[in-house]
Protein backbone atom coordinates (compact mmCIF):
# COMPACT_ATOMS: atom_id res chain seq x y z
CA UNK A 1 0.00 0.00 0.00
CA UNK A 2 1.61 3.14 -1.01
CA UNK A 3 -0.68 5.67 1.48
CA UNK A 4 -0.24 8.81 -0.70
CA UNK A 5 -3.88 9.87 -0.61
CA UNK A 6 -5.72 11.41 1.64
CA UNK A 7 -9.23 10.13 0.38
CA UNK A 8 -7.56 6.88 0.48
CA UNK A 9 -6.27 6.70 3.66
CA UNK A 10 -9.50 8.18 5.06
CA UNK A 11 -11.58 5.34 3.71
CA UNK A 12 -8.87 2.95 5.20
CA UNK A 13 -8.72 4.61 8.49
CA UNK A 14 -12.39 4.60 8.74
CA UNK A 15 -13.13 1.29 7.89
CA UNK A 16 -9.73 -0.10 10.31
CA UNK A 17 -8.53 -1.48 7.84
CA UNK A 18 -5.12 0.43 9.27
CA UNK A 19 -4.80 2.37 12.30
CA UNK A 20 -4.03 6.14 13.31
CA UNK A 21 -0.53 4.58 14.91
CA UNK A 22 0.02 2.28 11.17
CA UNK A 23 -0.46 4.93 9.04
CA UNK A 24 1.17 7.78 11.03
CA UNK A 25 4.49 5.18 11.88
CA UNK A 26 4.87 4.93 7.50
CA UNK A 27 5.37 8.67 7.51
CA UNK A 28 7.62 9.07 10.67
CA UNK A 29 9.61 6.25 9.14
CA UNK A 30 9.65 7.78 5.48
CA UNK A 31 11.27 11.33 7.51
CA UNK A 32 13.45 9.76 9.39
CA UNK A 33 14.95 7.90 5.86
CA UNK A 34 14.53 11.30 4.17
CA UNK A 35 16.42 13.60 6.95
CA UNK A 36 18.84 14.64 4.43
CA UNK A 37 16.14 16.99 2.38
CA UNK A 38 15.76 19.09 5.44
CA UNK A 39 12.02 19.65 5.03
CA UNK A 40 11.59 19.83 8.47
CA UNK A 41 12.48 22.03 11.08
CA UNK A 42 10.92 20.53 14.53
CA UNK A 43 10.19 16.96 14.18
CA UNK A 44 9.58 14.92 17.58
CA UNK A 45 7.95 11.52 17.63
CA UNK A 46 6.99 11.90 21.22
CA UNK A 47 4.79 14.85 20.13
CA UNK A 48 3.16 13.11 17.71
CA UNK A 49 1.94 10.02 19.90
CA UNK A 50 0.55 12.00 22.59
CA UNK A 51 -1.63 13.45 19.46
CA UNK A 52 -2.58 10.37 18.05
CA UNK A 53 -3.34 8.98 21.91
CA UNK A 54 -5.65 12.09 21.88
CA UNK A 55 -7.21 11.72 18.85
CA UNK A 56 -7.71 7.71 19.82
CA UNK A 57 -9.39 8.23 23.14
CA UNK A 58 -11.67 11.15 21.59
CA UNK A 59 -15.12 9.47 20.10
CA UNK A 60 -15.72 12.67 18.12
CA UNK A 61 -16.34 12.35 14.38
CA UNK A 62 -13.13 13.89 12.80
CA UNK A 63 -13.48 15.13 8.97
CA UNK A 64 -9.41 14.36 9.21
CA UNK A 65 -9.07 11.41 11.47
CA UNK A 66 -5.56 10.21 12.08
CA UNK A 67 -4.50 11.91 8.36
CA UNK A 68 -0.48 13.39 9.05
CA UNK A 69 0.01 16.52 7.74
CA UNK A 70 3.19 19.15 7.74
CA UNK A 71 2.65 22.89 9.35
CA UNK A 72 4.37 25.62 7.31
CA UNK A 73 6.51 27.17 10.56
CA UNK A 74 4.94 30.58 10.03
CA UNK A 75 1.89 29.36 11.71
CA UNK A 76 1.72 29.28 15.64
CA UNK A 77 1.71 26.01 17.42
CA UNK A 78 1.29 25.80 20.78
CA UNK A 79 2.49 22.33 21.31
CA UNK A 80 5.38 22.71 18.89
CA UNK A 81 8.37 26.12 19.30
CA UNK A 82 7.38 28.31 15.41
CA UNK A 83 10.89 29.99 14.15
CA UNK A 84 9.23 31.16 11.16
CA UNK A 85 12.80 30.05 9.65
CA UNK A 86 14.65 32.88 11.71
CA UNK A 87 16.95 32.83 14.51
CA UNK A 88 15.58 35.58 15.89
CA UNK A 89 12.51 33.55 16.80
CA UNK A 90 14.99 30.15 17.88
CA UNK A 91 13.16 28.53 20.55
CA UNK A 92 9.95 30.72 20.54
CA UNK A 93 7.22 28.57 21.67
CA UNK A 94 3.75 30.50 20.55
CA UNK A 95 0.92 30.55 23.74
CA UNK A 96 -1.61 29.90 21.38
CA UNK A 97 -2.15 28.27 18.47
CA UNK A 98 -3.16 29.92 14.76
CA UNK A 99 -6.71 29.40 13.87
CA UNK A 100 -6.08 27.58 10.37
CA UNK A 101 -3.88 24.61 12.61
CA UNK A 102 -6.46 25.09 15.49
CA UNK A 103 -9.63 23.65 12.36
CA UNK A 104 -6.49 21.33 11.33
CA UNK A 105 -6.79 19.88 14.86
CA UNK A 106 -10.27 19.72 15.70
CA UNK A 107 -10.66 17.35 12.73
CA UNK A 108 -8.15 15.08 14.34
CA UNK A 109 -5.26 15.60 11.57
CA UNK A 110 -1.82 14.80 13.19
CA UNK A 111 0.74 17.24 13.26
CA UNK A 112 4.29 15.55 11.88
CA UNK A 113 6.57 18.74 12.81
CA UNK A 114 7.03 21.99 11.49
CA UNK A 115 8.25 22.40 7.58
CA UNK A 116 10.92 24.60 6.76
CA UNK A 117 10.71 28.16 5.06
CA UNK A 118 12.39 31.28 3.80
CA UNK A 119 12.68 33.33 6.48
CA UNK A 120 10.06 35.34 7.32
CA UNK A 121 8.74 33.95 4.17
CA UNK A 122 11.27 35.83 2.43
CA UNK A 123 12.39 34.27 -0.67
CA UNK A 124 11.84 32.21 -3.27
CA UNK A 125 14.11 28.83 -3.15
CA UNK A 126 14.04 28.09 1.12
CA UNK A 127 17.71 29.56 0.78
CA UNK A 128 17.21 31.95 3.30
CA UNK A 129 15.87 29.82 6.52
CA UNK A 130 18.36 29.97 9.52
CA UNK A 131 17.23 26.20 9.84
CA UNK A 132 19.51 25.42 6.00
CA UNK A 133 18.31 24.73 3.09
CA UNK A 134 15.34 22.11 1.69
CA UNK A 135 16.24 19.88 -0.62
CA UNK A 136 13.95 18.86 -4.14
CA UNK A 137 13.30 15.63 -3.12
CA UNK A 138 12.68 15.56 -7.23
CA UNK A 139 16.50 15.97 -7.87
CA UNK A 140 17.64 14.03 -10.22
CA UNK A 141 20.61 11.75 -8.83
CA UNK A 142 24.01 13.86 -8.08
CA UNK A 143 22.54 17.24 -7.77
CA UNK A 144 20.87 19.51 -5.19
CA UNK A 145 18.14 21.31 -6.54
CA UNK A 146 15.90 24.00 -4.65
CA UNK A 147 12.64 22.71 -3.43
CA UNK A 148 10.91 26.78 -4.46
CA UNK A 149 10.02 28.68 -1.36
CA UNK A 150 9.07 30.44 0.47
CA UNK A 151 6.77 27.36 1.73
CA UNK A 152 10.04 24.67 0.18
CA UNK A 153 9.76 22.47 3.66
CA UNK A 154 5.88 22.00 2.91
CA UNK A 155 5.78 21.41 -0.81
CA UNK A 156 8.89 18.86 -0.62
CA UNK A 157 7.53 17.05 2.01
CA UNK A 158 4.30 15.95 0.35
CA UNK A 159 6.49 15.45 -3.06
CA UNK A 160 8.60 13.37 -0.80
CA UNK A 161 5.73 11.77 0.36
CA UNK A 162 6.64 12.58 4.51
CA UNK A 163 3.28 13.03 4.74
CA UNK A 164 -0.19 13.75 3.38
CA UNK A 165 -0.58 17.88 2.80
CA UNK A 166 0.57 20.79 4.24
CA UNK A 167 -0.29 23.96 5.12
CA UNK A 168 1.74 26.76 3.67
CA UNK A 169 1.56 30.38 2.78
CA UNK A 170 1.34 32.78 0.47
CA UNK A 171 2.11 36.43 -0.15
CA UNK A 172 3.71 36.48 -3.89
CA UNK A 173 4.07 32.54 -5.06
CA UNK A 174 4.89 31.06 -1.65
CA UNK A 175 2.70 27.71 -2.06
CA UNK A 176 2.07 28.09 -6.11
CA UNK A 177 5.81 28.15 -6.79
CA UNK A 178 7.20 25.38 -4.71
CA UNK A 179 4.11 23.50 -5.88
CA UNK A 180 5.89 23.81 -9.33
CA UNK A 181 9.02 23.16 -8.41
CA UNK A 182 8.00 19.69 -6.45
CA UNK A 183 5.38 18.56 -8.66
CA UNK A 184 2.36 18.86 -6.53
CA UNK A 185 -0.61 20.79 -5.94
CA UNK A 186 -0.77 24.12 -4.01
CA UNK A 187 -3.50 26.43 -3.64
CA UNK A 188 -3.28 30.28 -3.04
CA UNK A 189 -7.65 31.38 -2.11
CA UNK A 190 -8.96 34.20 -1.99
CA UNK A 191 -7.39 36.97 0.46
CA UNK A 192 -9.88 36.90 3.45
CA UNK A 193 -11.07 33.37 2.86
CA UNK A 194 -8.91 31.81 6.14
CA UNK A 195 -8.14 34.06 8.76
CA UNK A 196 -4.53 35.21 9.09
CA UNK A 197 -4.93 35.38 13.12
CA UNK A 198 -1.61 33.34 14.57
CA UNK A 199 0.19 33.43 11.64
CA UNK A 200 3.53 35.29 11.80
CA UNK A 201 2.74 38.04 9.60
CA UNK A 202 4.99 39.54 6.35
CA UNK A 203 2.76 41.34 4.54
CA UNK A 204 -0.85 41.78 5.87
CA UNK A 205 -2.52 43.13 2.54
CA UNK A 206 -1.04 40.18 0.67
CA UNK A 207 -0.72 36.85 2.83
CA UNK A 208 -2.80 34.49 2.81
CA UNK A 209 -2.90 30.67 4.04
CA UNK A 210 -3.02 27.57 1.43
CA UNK A 211 -2.56 23.84 1.20
CA UNK A 212 -0.19 21.75 -0.62
CA UNK A 213 -1.74 17.98 -1.53
CA UNK A 214 -0.90 15.21 -4.01
CA UNK A 215 -4.01 15.97 -6.03
CA UNK A 216 -6.95 17.99 -6.40
CA UNK A 217 -9.82 16.08 -4.27
CA UNK A 218 -7.54 16.32 -1.28
CA UNK A 219 -6.65 19.62 -2.26
CA UNK A 220 -10.06 20.57 -1.96
CA UNK A 221 -10.91 18.69 1.38
CA UNK A 222 -8.14 20.16 2.99
CA UNK A 223 -9.31 23.41 1.92
CA UNK A 224 -12.59 23.26 3.37
CA UNK A 225 -11.23 22.16 6.70
CA UNK A 226 -9.13 25.99 6.82
CA UNK A 227 -11.45 28.12 5.31
CA UNK A 228 -13.93 30.60 7.00
CA UNK A 229 -14.33 33.54 8.95
CA UNK A 230 -12.77 34.21 12.22
CA UNK A 231 -13.32 36.92 14.48
CA UNK A 232 -9.72 37.81 15.71
CA UNK A 233 -9.55 38.80 12.00
CA UNK A 234 -11.53 40.95 10.28
CA UNK A 235 -10.38 41.08 6.99
CA UNK A 236 -11.80 37.47 7.08
CA UNK A 237 -14.52 37.10 4.98
CA UNK A 238 -18.10 36.14 7.06
CA UNK A 239 -19.35 33.91 3.86
CA UNK A 240 -20.58 29.62 3.46
CA UNK A 241 -17.44 27.83 2.88
CA UNK A 242 -18.74 25.45 0.08
CA UNK A 243 -18.26 21.53 0.09
CA UNK A 244 -14.87 22.03 -2.69
CA UNK A 245 -14.40 18.13 -2.41
CA UNK A 246 -18.58 17.07 -2.88
CA UNK A 247 -18.75 19.84 -5.34
CA UNK A 248 -15.77 18.68 -7.62
CA UNK A 249 -17.05 18.37 -11.02
CA UNK A 250 -14.13 18.28 -14.37
CA UNK A 251 -16.77 18.85 -16.68
CA UNK A 252 -15.32 22.34 -18.50
CA UNK A 253 -17.55 22.49 -21.53
CA UNK A 254 -18.74 25.94 -22.02
CA UNK A 255 -16.75 27.47 -19.74
CA UNK A 256 -14.24 30.38 -21.01
CA UNK A 257 -10.65 30.20 -20.63
CA UNK A 258 -8.53 33.46 -20.83
CA UNK A 259 -4.73 33.43 -22.30
CA UNK A 260 -2.95 36.67 -21.21
CA UNK A 261 -0.69 38.23 -24.09
CA UNK A 262 1.11 39.84 -21.30
CA UNK A 263 2.71 36.65 -19.41
CA UNK A 264 4.31 35.48 -23.35
CA UNK A 265 7.75 36.56 -22.15
CA UNK A 266 10.68 36.55 -24.69
CA UNK A 267 13.19 34.67 -22.42
CA UNK A 268 10.75 32.19 -20.89
CA UNK A 269 12.08 28.41 -21.64
CA UNK A 270 10.56 26.61 -24.58
CA UNK A 271 9.14 23.37 -22.75
CA UNK A 272 7.21 26.31 -20.77
CA UNK A 273 5.73 27.80 -23.16
CA UNK A 274 5.15 24.44 -24.59
CA UNK A 275 3.57 22.51 -21.57
CA UNK A 276 1.11 25.91 -21.92
CA UNK A 277 -0.05 25.77 -25.17
CA UNK A 278 -0.86 21.24 -24.48
CA UNK A 279 -2.75 22.83 -21.61
CA UNK A 280 -4.91 25.12 -23.60
CA UNK A 281 -5.55 22.26 -26.35
CA UNK A 282 -6.42 20.18 -23.30
CA UNK A 283 -9.06 22.24 -22.19
CA UNK A 284 -10.04 23.03 -26.08
CA UNK A 285 -10.90 19.33 -26.00
CA UNK A 286 -12.99 19.44 -23.39
CA UNK A 287 -15.19 21.68 -24.48
CA UNK A 288 -13.69 24.83 -23.44
CA UNK A 289 -13.61 27.98 -25.36
CA UNK A 290 -10.10 29.88 -25.31
CA UNK A 291 -9.90 33.57 -25.64
CA UNK A 292 -7.06 35.74 -26.19
CA UNK A 293 -6.94 38.43 -22.97
CA UNK A 294 -4.72 41.41 -22.11
CA UNK A 295 -3.74 42.24 -18.57
CA UNK A 296 -1.72 45.18 -19.75
CA UNK A 297 -0.37 46.20 -16.47
CA UNK A 298 1.09 42.75 -15.90
CA UNK A 299 4.94 43.90 -16.26
CA UNK A 300 4.35 46.44 -13.32
CA UNK A 301 2.86 43.68 -10.80
CA UNK A 302 6.41 42.62 -9.71
CA UNK A 303 7.77 46.27 -8.85
CA UNK A 304 4.58 47.03 -7.30
CA UNK A 305 4.71 44.00 -5.29
CA UNK A 306 8.56 45.00 -4.30
CA UNK A 307 7.75 48.14 -2.78
CA UNK A 308 4.12 47.21 -0.84
CA UNK A 309 5.14 43.80 0.42
CA UNK A 310 8.74 45.30 2.15
CA UNK A 311 6.75 48.17 3.05
CA UNK A 312 4.31 46.15 5.39
CA UNK A 313 7.33 43.96 6.10
CA UNK A 314 9.31 46.65 7.54
CA UNK A 315 6.64 47.50 10.15
CA UNK A 316 5.24 43.79 10.78
CA UNK A 317 8.65 42.99 11.45
CA UNK A 318 9.00 45.78 13.81
CA UNK A 319 8.03 44.11 16.76
CA UNK A 320 11.34 41.82 17.02
CA UNK A 321 13.22 43.47 19.26
CA UNK A 322 14.62 41.45 21.83
CA UNK A 323 12.29 42.51 24.54
CA UNK A 324 9.63 40.29 24.55
CA UNK A 325 10.13 37.25 22.93
CA UNK A 326 13.01 35.29 20.92
CA UNK A 327 16.74 35.70 20.41
CA UNK A 328 18.28 39.17 22.09
CA UNK A 329 21.93 40.16 21.87
CA UNK A 330 24.11 39.81 24.76
CA UNK A 331 26.19 42.31 23.83
CA UNK A 332 24.53 45.89 23.68
CA UNK A 333 24.87 48.11 27.21
CA UNK A 334 22.06 50.37 26.10
CA UNK A 335 18.65 49.75 25.04
CA UNK A 336 19.00 51.30 21.57
CA UNK A 337 22.46 48.85 21.15
CA UNK A 338 20.48 46.38 22.42
CA UNK A 339 17.76 46.75 19.28
CA UNK A 340 20.46 47.26 16.89
CA UNK A 341 22.31 44.42 17.64
CA UNK A 342 19.52 41.84 18.73
CA UNK A 343 18.17 42.57 15.00
CA UNK A 344 21.64 42.68 13.09
CA UNK A 345 22.01 39.45 14.63
CA UNK A 346 18.35 37.75 14.51
CA UNK A 347 17.94 38.64 10.84
CA UNK A 348 19.49 36.73 7.66
CA UNK A 349 20.53 38.65 4.85
CA UNK A 350 17.24 39.13 2.90
CA UNK A 351 15.05 40.39 5.75
CA UNK A 352 17.56 43.11 6.61
CA UNK A 353 17.31 44.43 2.64
CA UNK A 354 13.61 44.07 2.70
CA UNK A 355 13.10 46.23 6.02
CA UNK A 356 15.63 48.30 4.72
CA UNK A 357 13.88 49.05 1.51
CA UNK A 358 10.57 49.03 3.25
CA UNK A 359 11.46 51.18 6.27
CA UNK A 360 13.59 53.78 3.14
CA UNK A 361 10.03 53.64 1.17
CA UNK A 362 7.96 54.65 4.24
CA UNK A 363 10.13 57.29 5.26
CA UNK A 364 9.47 61.11 5.25
CA UNK A 365 9.43 62.22 1.54
CA UNK A 366 9.29 59.04 -0.33
CA UNK A 367 6.24 57.80 1.09
CA UNK A 368 4.57 59.41 -1.88
CA UNK A 369 6.47 58.72 -4.48
CA UNK A 370 6.91 54.93 -3.78
CA UNK A 371 4.54 53.15 -1.34
CA UNK A 372 0.99 55.47 -2.59
CA UNK A 373 2.46 55.17 -6.44
CA UNK A 374 2.76 51.21 -5.48
CA UNK A 375 -0.51 50.93 -4.33
CA UNK A 376 -2.23 52.94 -7.11
CA UNK A 377 -0.52 50.81 -9.75
CA UNK A 378 -1.77 47.71 -7.64
CA UNK A 379 -5.40 49.35 -8.36
CA UNK A 380 -4.53 49.27 -11.88
CA UNK A 381 -3.40 45.28 -12.10
CA UNK A 382 -6.70 44.49 -9.89
CA UNK A 383 -8.92 46.40 -12.46
CA UNK A 384 -7.20 44.32 -15.36
CA UNK A 385 -8.54 41.47 -13.64
CA UNK A 386 -11.88 42.65 -13.00
CA UNK A 387 -11.84 43.89 -16.44
CA UNK A 388 -10.29 40.10 -17.87
CA UNK A 389 -13.04 38.34 -15.89
CA UNK A 390 -15.82 40.23 -17.76
CA UNK A 391 -14.60 38.04 -21.13
CA UNK A 392 -13.70 34.61 -19.44
CA UNK A 393 -14.29 32.61 -16.47
CA UNK A 394 -11.17 31.84 -15.69
CA UNK A 395 -7.41 32.05 -16.45
CA UNK A 396 -4.24 29.99 -17.35
CA UNK A 397 -1.15 30.64 -16.91
CA UNK A 398 2.40 29.33 -16.62
CA UNK A 399 3.06 29.41 -12.72
CA UNK A 400 6.84 30.09 -12.46
CA UNK A 401 9.34 30.87 -15.17
CA UNK A 402 11.60 28.09 -15.15
CA UNK A 403 11.51 24.33 -13.51
CA UNK A 404 13.41 24.10 -10.12
CA UNK A 405 17.08 25.33 -10.53
CA UNK A 406 20.41 24.40 -8.88
CA UNK A 407 20.62 25.17 -4.75
CA UNK A 408 22.94 28.49 -4.68
CA UNK A 409 21.84 29.57 -7.98
CA UNK A 410 20.67 33.22 -8.43
CA UNK A 411 22.18 33.95 -4.60
CA UNK A 412 24.32 37.03 -5.85
CA UNK A 413 21.22 38.64 -7.45
CA UNK A 414 17.98 39.64 -5.35
CA UNK A 415 16.20 40.78 -8.67
CA UNK A 416 17.66 37.66 -10.42
CA UNK A 417 15.87 35.58 -7.49
CA UNK A 418 12.52 37.84 -7.12
CA UNK A 419 12.08 37.43 -10.70
CA UNK A 420 10.52 33.46 -10.21
CA UNK A 421 7.42 35.19 -8.84
CA UNK A 422 6.89 36.72 -12.04
CA UNK A 423 3.76 35.27 -12.77
CA UNK A 424 2.26 34.31 -9.06
CA UNK A 425 2.62 38.25 -7.91
CA UNK A 426 -0.08 39.79 -10.03
CA UNK A 427 -2.98 37.54 -8.44
CA UNK A 428 -1.37 38.06 -5.16
CA UNK A 429 -1.97 41.87 -5.61
CA UNK A 430 -5.78 41.26 -6.74
CA UNK A 431 -6.10 39.32 -4.31
CA UNK A 432 -7.99 36.60 -6.29
CA UNK A 433 -7.34 32.76 -5.73
CA UNK A 434 -4.48 30.43 -7.80
CA UNK A 435 -4.24 27.45 -7.81
CA UNK A 436 -0.77 25.56 -9.41
CA UNK A 437 -0.82 22.15 -10.83
CA UNK A 438 1.93 19.83 -11.92
CA UNK A 439 1.44 19.54 -15.65
CA UNK A 440 4.37 17.90 -18.20
CA UNK A 441 7.38 17.73 -17.25
CA UNK A 442 10.86 19.90 -18.48
CA UNK A 443 12.87 18.62 -21.16
CA UNK A 444 15.52 17.41 -18.29
CA UNK A 445 12.50 15.82 -16.54
CA UNK A 446 11.56 17.99 -14.04
CA UNK A 447 8.06 18.65 -13.16
CA UNK A 448 6.36 22.23 -14.02
CA UNK A 449 3.31 23.47 -12.84
CA UNK A 450 0.03 25.14 -14.67
CA UNK A 451 -1.11 27.75 -12.95
CA UNK A 452 -5.12 28.90 -12.51
CA UNK A 453 -6.64 31.90 -11.70
CA UNK A 454 -10.58 32.93 -10.84
CA UNK A 455 -12.37 35.54 -9.33
CA UNK A 456 -12.11 36.48 -5.96
CA UNK A 457 -14.23 33.18 -4.15
CA UNK A 458 -14.42 31.30 -6.98
CA UNK A 459 -11.60 28.41 -6.10
CA UNK A 460 -14.16 25.83 -6.60
CA UNK A 461 -14.19 26.72 -10.32
CA UNK A 462 -9.77 26.29 -10.68
CA UNK A 463 -10.37 23.13 -8.50
CA UNK A 464 -12.95 22.12 -11.24
CA UNK A 465 -10.44 22.91 -14.34
CA UNK A 466 -7.27 21.79 -12.26
CA UNK A 467 -8.99 18.63 -12.03
CA UNK A 468 -10.05 18.43 -15.56
CA UNK A 469 -6.08 18.99 -16.21
CA UNK A 470 -4.97 16.16 -13.70
CA UNK A 471 -7.30 13.88 -15.59
CA UNK A 472 -6.41 14.99 -18.98
CA UNK A 473 -2.02 15.61 -17.89
CA UNK A 474 0.63 15.38 -21.23
CA UNK B 1 17.36 56.12 -6.55
CA UNK B 2 21.24 56.12 -5.81
CA UNK B 3 21.69 55.24 -2.40
CA UNK B 4 25.09 56.72 -0.86
CA UNK B 5 26.54 54.85 2.47
CA UNK B 6 25.11 57.60 4.65
CA UNK B 7 21.62 56.99 3.35
CA UNK B 8 22.25 53.19 4.08
CA UNK B 9 22.86 53.93 7.41
CA UNK B 10 20.45 56.33 8.53
CA UNK B 11 17.68 53.92 7.10
CA UNK B 12 19.29 51.67 8.83
CA UNK B 13 18.98 53.76 12.31
CA UNK B 14 15.45 53.88 11.22
CA UNK B 15 14.71 50.53 11.50
CA UNK B 16 17.55 49.90 14.32
CA UNK B 17 19.41 47.34 12.46
CA UNK B 18 23.32 48.16 13.05
CA UNK B 19 24.93 47.57 9.95
CA UNK B 20 28.75 46.84 9.55
CA UNK B 21 31.48 48.63 8.23
CA UNK B 22 32.39 45.98 6.07
CA UNK B 23 28.08 45.64 4.91
CA UNK B 24 27.51 48.91 4.14
CA UNK B 25 29.05 49.34 0.71
CA UNK B 26 27.58 46.15 -0.89
CA UNK B 27 24.29 46.54 0.86
CA UNK B 28 24.33 50.40 -0.74
CA UNK B 29 24.82 49.06 -3.96
CA UNK B 30 22.15 46.10 -3.76
CA UNK B 31 19.19 49.05 -2.67
CA UNK B 32 20.10 51.37 -4.92
CA UNK B 33 19.67 48.51 -7.59
CA UNK B 34 16.41 47.00 -6.23
CA UNK B 35 14.88 51.38 -6.07
CA UNK B 36 15.95 51.36 -9.91
CA UNK B 37 14.14 48.89 -10.28
CA UNK B 38 11.07 49.76 -8.64
CA UNK B 39 11.19 53.16 -10.36
CA UNK B 40 9.75 51.29 -13.42
CA UNK B 41 6.43 52.13 -12.09
CA UNK B 42 6.99 55.77 -12.80
CA UNK B 43 5.92 54.53 -16.67
CA UNK B 44 2.42 54.46 -15.02
CA UNK B 45 0.06 56.73 -15.81
CA UNK B 46 -1.68 57.20 -12.02
CA UNK B 47 -3.85 60.10 -12.52
CA UNK B 48 -6.93 60.04 -10.70
CA UNK B 49 -6.33 56.69 -9.10
CA UNK B 50 -7.41 55.38 -6.09
CA UNK B 51 -4.83 53.60 -4.18
CA UNK B 52 -5.85 50.45 -3.42
CA UNK B 53 -4.49 49.42 0.10
CA UNK B 54 -6.88 46.43 0.85
CA UNK B 55 -8.45 43.50 -1.34
CA UNK B 56 -10.87 42.55 1.50
CA UNK B 57 -14.39 42.36 0.93
CA UNK B 58 -15.11 41.67 4.64
CA UNK B 59 -16.65 44.97 6.39
CA UNK B 60 -15.15 45.99 9.93
CA UNK B 61 -17.57 44.40 12.20
CA UNK B 62 -18.40 46.12 15.36
CA UNK B 63 -18.39 44.06 18.86
CA UNK B 64 -19.90 44.61 21.60
CA UNK B 65 -17.83 46.51 24.39
CA UNK B 66 -17.40 44.45 26.37
CA UNK B 67 -14.81 43.18 28.60
CA UNK B 68 -12.83 40.05 28.50
CA UNK B 69 -10.36 40.16 31.36
CA UNK B 70 -8.26 37.08 31.85
CA UNK B 71 -4.35 37.48 32.80
CA UNK B 72 -2.26 35.71 30.75
CA UNK B 73 0.66 37.96 32.29
CA UNK B 74 2.58 34.23 33.02
CA UNK B 75 2.09 33.13 29.31
CA UNK B 76 2.96 36.13 27.90
CA UNK B 77 5.95 36.61 29.79
CA UNK B 78 7.06 32.97 29.04
CA UNK B 79 9.67 33.85 25.96
CA UNK B 80 10.91 36.79 27.32
CA UNK B 81 14.27 36.58 26.69
CA UNK B 82 14.88 38.61 30.37
CA UNK B 83 12.26 39.10 33.04
CA UNK B 84 11.99 40.36 36.51
CA UNK B 85 9.24 40.07 38.79
CA UNK B 86 6.11 40.49 36.17
CA UNK B 87 8.41 42.33 33.58
CA UNK B 88 10.01 42.66 31.03
CA UNK B 89 13.82 43.60 31.32
CA UNK B 90 15.77 45.47 29.36
CA UNK B 91 18.84 47.33 29.58
CA UNK B 92 19.11 50.35 31.92
CA UNK B 93 17.62 53.51 30.13
CA UNK B 94 17.67 56.16 32.78
CA UNK B 95 20.88 56.89 34.97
Amino acid sequence: MEFNTITESLEKINSNKISIVELNDIFINRIKKNKNLNAFIYFDEENISQQIKKIQSSKKNFKLKGIPLAIKDLFCTKNMPTTAGSKILQNFQPSYESHVSQKLLDQGSIFLGKANCDEFAMGSATNTSYYGNTINPISPRGSQLVPGGSSGGSAAAVAANLCLGATGTDTGGSIRQPASFCGVVGIKPTYGLCSRWGIIAFASSLDQAGVFANNIADTAILLREIAGHDNKDSTSANREIPNYFENLNQDMSGKVVGVPKEYILPDIPEDISKIWEQAIKSLERGGVKVKNISLPHTKYALPAYYIIAPAEASSNLARYDGVRYGFRSEEGTSLDEMYELTRSEGFGKEVKRRVLIGTYVLSAGYYEAYYMKAQKVRRLISNDFNEAFNECDFILTPTAPSPAFPIGEKEDDPIKMYLNDIFTVPASLAGIPGISIPFGKSQNGLPLGIQLLSKHFDEQLVLNAGLYLEKNNV
Amino acid sequence: MKIDKNTTLKIAKLCRIKVRDEEIEELSSQLSSILDWVEKLNEVNTDNIEPLNNVSIATLPLRKDKENLQDQSKEVLSNAPEKLENYFAVPKVVE
